[in-house]
């Protein structure tokens, strides 16, 4: 092997041992985030990053140690299920706690679902309102 | 040099699983719990990805698109059938 090959081995090695070291830190910043933060909300936000740059950086480390180009789709598709799964996931459950409340209004900038639950909660009290005029009536 | 990687990575998930297991066991509501397993599992895929790297091997890419599913399919069963069982709201 030519000292040259060594010298791009050295530093690709390096570039990956760089992202697993920095993927495994997005880990334990979930972690401390998930014991210190105060409410559900936050928590999720703590919560996405191992999920999508975490993930992707030791995908990345993967590729770059198996030095074969076949692996990089694989890895790809991979990943982009995560991407397209993690937003569902964290849709769902916060919304679940929204409706649920558990979350700190106090620590809310804007809450622009607070206008829609309203106007819901006031259109469907108009339409039990016509229903029951509707059987007094008939 | 992949020794060293190996070790720090490892102290660095082992804290990791660690304080995703104390929320699964102290957070106060169903969705904590739930969050904290989808770390968990999060955790044990960059796991696995760390194993693939530093072993130069592709037999745990399968596991790692599996643990992903099994998340999500997980959080997103137990978000649609959360109910609100406490007296007190906004306690979280």
């Amino acid at each position: 092997m030519s000292p040259e090959q060594n010298a791009v081995d050295t530093v690709i090695d390096a570039v990956s041992a760089v992202f697993m070291v920095v993927g495994a830190l997005m880990s334990l910043a979930a972690a401390i985030g998930l014991l210190r933060f105060p409410d559900l909300m936050s928590r999720m936000h703590a919560a996405t990053k191992p999920q999508v740059l975490g993930l992707f950086l030791l995908l990345a480390a993967v590729g770059l140690q198996l030095r074969t180009w076949w692996v990089w789709p694989v890895l790809l598709v991979a990943w982009i299920l995560q991407l397209l799964t993690v937003p569902v996931s964290a849709h769902m459950v916060g919304r679940a706690g929204y409706r649920t409340k558990h979350l700190h209004k106090e620590l809310l900038s804007t809450d622009e679902l607070e206008a829609v639950v309203v106007k819901a909660a006031k259109a469907a009290r108009d339409l039990e309102d016509d229903d029951g005029g509707n059987r007094t009536a008939g | 040099m992949m020794e060293l990687v190996l070790s720090v990575t490892a102290v660095a998930l082992a804290f990791a699983a660690a304080g995703a297991i104390i929320r699964i066991a102290r957070g106060p509501s169903l969705l904590d719990r739930v969050l904290a397993a989808d770390v968990l599992l999060a955790i044990l895929g960059a796991a696995l990805c760390i194993d693939m790297a530093v072993n130069r091997h592709l037999n745990n890419l399968m596991l790692v698109v599996a643990v992903s599913v099994i998340g999500f399919i997980g959080s997103v069963t137990v978000a649609r059938f959360v109910a609100d069982r406490r007296e007190q709201p906004s306690e979280s």
